[in-house]
């Protein structure tokens, strides 16, 4: 089996990684250790009670709420350790980590199996990723704040299922002091999580495809990152054998760099004629192939 | 010059994470994960 078969396994691995502390499942408690203060790559909740490190998105609302309070306290902290993070993977590997890292994309992955009838994502959903980025990350942290000055993670209180999946239920099951609070906002983000599980079943990756914010900002630096996919054209027969495998709908002979692109590789795995490859750090040879890199 | 574009990028963003660890960020961040998120279990 080469690498790229592989990847169920890195995808196994990595979740396992990143969620080490297993027996807090048990507790009701949550991983207290100093890698908490590293922000992942990947979209795995914080709150997680097995969770080795923090949620880059998490974070940078965390950042983005307290912004206004901290600069009335002369304390001048802009989020830039979190931007920087998220910014330093993006820049040299794009979104890999979506393909090969993310337990939530691996989650969604394995909901796909179930034999379902399957269907296809609208094209337009994937504007939608934006919108949630700017609105729910972004705008609404900064600016609904409270007289203090502190914003609330509105992402993660009212969308994020990965938090009502990874962090509310085992807490809630574990810890009964908290499962006294629950009220009408745990029962719509539980009835928004079972929503997404069910799409699972029936379309593959539909949260990276229609709202993941962290995969939204990775995929930012796809066309700009040091890993870059590129088409050969001599070599390619246009014979759609790349699209048809794409996980994420792209036709990879035509925008090898989409922002789109999870880069799971299953092209460059596919192409019978050696058409797809991919290069990093080092410069293209074919300088033929500009026109379709970006 | 796309390949240069990259590096500065890169470069870029390794200045981000150090101005920022230079900022008590990483206190910040660690502050926040390891207390239970209440609002990303759908209680608070």
């Amino acid at each position: 089996m080469n690498l790229l078969g592989k990847r169920k396994w890195f995808q196994s691995a990595s979740a396992l990684f990143f969620n080490l502390n297993l027996p807090l499942f048990f507790t009701g408690a949550i991983h207290k250790g100093p890698t908490k203060g590293i922000c992942v790559p990947v979209f795995n909740c914080y709150s997680c009670p097995a969770a080795m490190g923090a949620c880059p998105i998490g974070s940078l609302q965390n950042s983005l709420a307290n912004l206004r309070f901290n600069l009335s306290l002369g304390i001048y902290q802009f989020g830039l350790y979190v931007i920087g993070s998220m910014a330093v993977v993006g820049s040299l590997i794009g979104r890999i980590p979506c393909g090969w890292l993310c337990p939530f994309g691996l989650i969604q992955e394995l909901f796909y199996k179930i034999p379902s009838p399957k269907l296809k994502i609208p094209g337009f959903f994937k504007y939608f990723r934006y919108v949630f980025l700017i609105v729910f990350v972004v705008l609404m942290p900064l600016l609904v704040v409270d007289p203090l000055g502190l914003g609330q993670t509105w992402f993660c209180k009212l969308i994020c299922p990965a938090g009502t999946l990874e962090a509310g239920l085992p807490l809630l099951a574990a810890n009964s002091a908290l499962r006294s609070q629950v009220g009408f906002l745990f029962a719509w983000k539980f009835l928004l999580l079972i929503g997404f599980l069910v799409w699972m079943v029936f379309t593959l990756r539909p949260f990276c495809r229609s709202v993941c914010p962290l995969g939204t900002i990775l995929g930012f630096f796809n066309k700009a990152s040091l890993f870059q996919m590129h088409v050969d054209d001599e070599k390619c027969t246009q014979c759609g054998q790349c699209a048809r495998v794409c996980p994420v709908g792209l036709d990879p002979n035509l925008t090898p760099n989409s922002p789109e692109c999870i880069r799971c590789l299953k092209c460059l795995d596919t192409c019978s004629y050696g058409a797809v490859n991919y290069n990093f750090l080092k410069k293209h040879k074919q300088e033929k192939c500009s026109s379709h890199c970006f | 010059m796309k390949r240069k574009f990259s590096y500065f990028l890169f470069i870029l963003s390794v200045v981000f994470i150090f101005i920022g660890l230079k900022s008590g960020e990483f206190a910040a961040v660690l502050e926040k994960a390891v207390t239970i998120c209440l609002s990303c279990i759908g209680i608070g």
